[in-house]
């Protein structure tokens, strides 16, 4: 029998900035906690116990939506300066730029949408500070978390073919096998840290969102380990009720953090609007480094938890926020 | 009703949301692209169903999202789903219509919002693609909207974010994405223009009120080709205007700029 080829007809430049080995993520996941144990810690603990410099995190939100922000926060806290991590994302990843905590980005999308680019992150970009950039689009991204989520090496996918978005990319097309069209191959995303805020947890981090889940259930499952914070930490009877809000079952998880207003200055489907005020603020200042230093020493170094940092805002502020009825 | 002023963005999304018909599928992102979508729903395209990429699906608009995930795109949704299964369904066919806007644009309708400049030395580093080089791909008839100009227009874009017709007839197909996309209309503050069937090349459809097929040559840095009869763009009415001024952007976060 005559050997058969695949043939590749085209591959972006850029090498993965986080390589992955399916078998060792197996093994990984076969020796993850399957018991119902009790994860609370607090955003310091979770921080310190999970990311170590240089490892490759993943925050996960939508716009300014359930953003993970008491994690942010701690993770610029802490001075971490080398991580590497894939960029969907709005707020949070214009504050990792401005602190430079980042040096190699899978970026699909970082703006501040109707306001526009941030200058933090073009200051990190442009001065070069930020040393690798792997573009992608946002289904890519989702398809890459979803790959490693099914334990496979790619999707197949039709999106990115054609563009220079591909080029600087690490994907690749082939001819497909069945059909003889091109087709692009998404490759898989296996994280070191995933970070994600929902509406409510158990204490083993069984997770419930409410409205729409972005990329939350594909990256939990393609993360080795994961942290969550909380607006509520309910008993898991509260989950038993309704199994099928579940999008984070509790062995993804490692950490569970009870962090209300955790999205602040983003908001929360149902529960609170976000600070325009707040995140207007921060956009007109961050064309001028000193006035986003001012910011971070403010909001992030001046304050050592995130009790602190909401007794900062004040609890009228926070209040004003709450969303009244649905 | 020649006397009704409305501003440049008003005209924008009046233009954008007549495109749209009753029972169409759009998918929608934030800014203008979504005031288009709420205005059609609220005037002659009530069947109009919207998805966000984010995940939801059959909203009922109430009032300007800031955000592509916020709370109020999920107003009356049928449906709270996934980027995974918002991008599958695209990816599948069900969306007719999407919105992009780009710091540049070509000939051919491909698009930047990555780089100015080189890409590794960029002059200006933008937002990147976002899920706009997925809508580029996989919806049927893509609209973009941008602010025209020498600028804008060009010749060759710095970097294409998303796909238009890439270098000309077949060539997307030919690079793999499905087949009979493409860029269908493009929205300026002078005009629209759609795409010639045959060369693929950008062509003026419509001049807005007051503008002539000069200005519209001037602000840009390609040939533009313009057919003999060219029709005029339609404008706000009345009722349009309130609605995007006391209804759908009270505060003109968006129409107002």
């Amino acid at each position: 029998m005559s050997e058969k080829h695949v043939r590749i007809l085209d591959e972006g430049i850029a090498p993965l900035i986080q390589p992955f080995d399916l078998d060792e993520f197996r093994a990984h996941n076969r020796a993850k906690e399957k018991a119902l144990v009790d994860k609370r810690m607090s955003e310091s603990e979770a921080i310190s116990k999970f990311v170590t410099e240089g490892c490759y995190v993943g925050i996960e939100l939508y716009g300014t939506v359930r953003c993970p922000m008491s994690l942010t926060r701690e993770l610029i806290r802490k001075g971490y300066k080398k991580l590497r991590g894939v960029g969907q994302g709005v707020f949070e990843a214009d504050l990792l730029a401005a602190a430079n905590c980042m040096k190699e980005l899978d970026w699909t999308y970082i703006g501040l949408e109707v306001y526009g680019v941030s200058s933090s992150l073009r200051r990190g970009v442009e001065s070069g500070y930020i040393e690798r950039v792997v573009e992608w689009s946002n289904a890519a991204i989702a398809w890459r978390f979803k790959a490693a989520a099914m334990g496979v090496p790619f999707v197949p996918a039709r999106t990115m073919l054609g563009t220079d978005t591909f080029k600087y990319s690490s994907a690749k097309a082939i001819e497909c096998p069945f059909t003889g069209k091109p087709v692009a191959l998404i490759p898989a995303l296996v994280l070191d840290v995933g970070i994600i805020h929902v509406h409510r947890a158990d204490k083993h981090g069984n997770c419930q969102i409410d409205g729409i889940t972005g990329f939350a259930a594909e990256m939990a499952a393609a993360s080795k380990n994961v942290i969550i914070s909380a607006e509520e930490i309910v008993d898991t009877d509260e989950i038993r009720k309704a199994p099928d809000q579940t999008v984070i079952p509790y062995y993804l998880v490692d950490a569970v953090i009870h962090a209300p207003f955790g999205s602040h200055p983003g908001e929360m489907g149902g529960l609170y609007e976000r600070d325009e005020e707040h995140i207007k603020n921060y956009f007109d200042n961050s064309s001028d480094p000193t006035k986003t230093k001012d910011y971070l020493d403010k909001w992030i170094y001046g304050v050592g938890s995130h009790e602190e940092y909401l007794r900062l805002v004040g609890t009228d502020r926070l209040e004003s926020l709450r969303i009244k009825e649905r | 009703m020649s006397d009704l002023t409305y501003n440049g963005t008003e005209l924008l999304a009046t233009v954008a949301s007549r495109i749209l018909k009753d029972g169409d599928s759009v998918f929608v992102g934030t800014g203008l692209p979504v005031i288009a979508g709420m205005l059609a729903q609220k005037t002659h395209a009530p069947g109009l169903l919207v998805f966000f990429e984010a995940g939801a699906i059959g909203p009922i608009v109430p009032q300007l999202p800031i955000s592509v995930g916020d709370s109020r795109t999920i107003h009356k949704a049928v449906a709270a789903s996934s980027m995974h299964d918002l991008m599958s369904m695209c990816q599948a066919g069900y969306a007719d219509y999407g919105f992009l806007g780009a710091a540049q644009i070509d000939a051919y309708g491909n698009l930047n919002t990555t780089a100015i400049g080189d890409w590794d030395k960029p002059t200006a580093r933008l937002p990147g693609s976002g899920g706009a080089n997925d809508v580029a791909s996989f919806v049927h008839k893509m609209i973009i909207i941008l602010r025209q100009s020498k600028r804008s227009f060009v010749e060759k874009v710095d970097f294409i974010t998303s796909p238009g017709f890439l270098t000309g007839p077949g060539a997307r197909e030919k690079a793999g994405l499905p087949s009979g996309g493409g860029p269908f209309r493009v929205i300026t503050q002078y005009a629209v223009y759609d795409f010639d069937p045959q060369t693929k090349r950008l062509r003026l459809y419509s001049l807005h009120p007051g503008v002539t097929a000069q200005n519209v040559q001037e602000n840009s840095n390609f040939p533009i080709d313009i057919p003999d009869i060219v029709g005029t763009s339609p404008t706000p009415t009345a009722q349009e205007l309130r609605l995007l001024r006391e209804v759908i952007d009270p505060s003109g976060i968006v129409i107002g700029k």
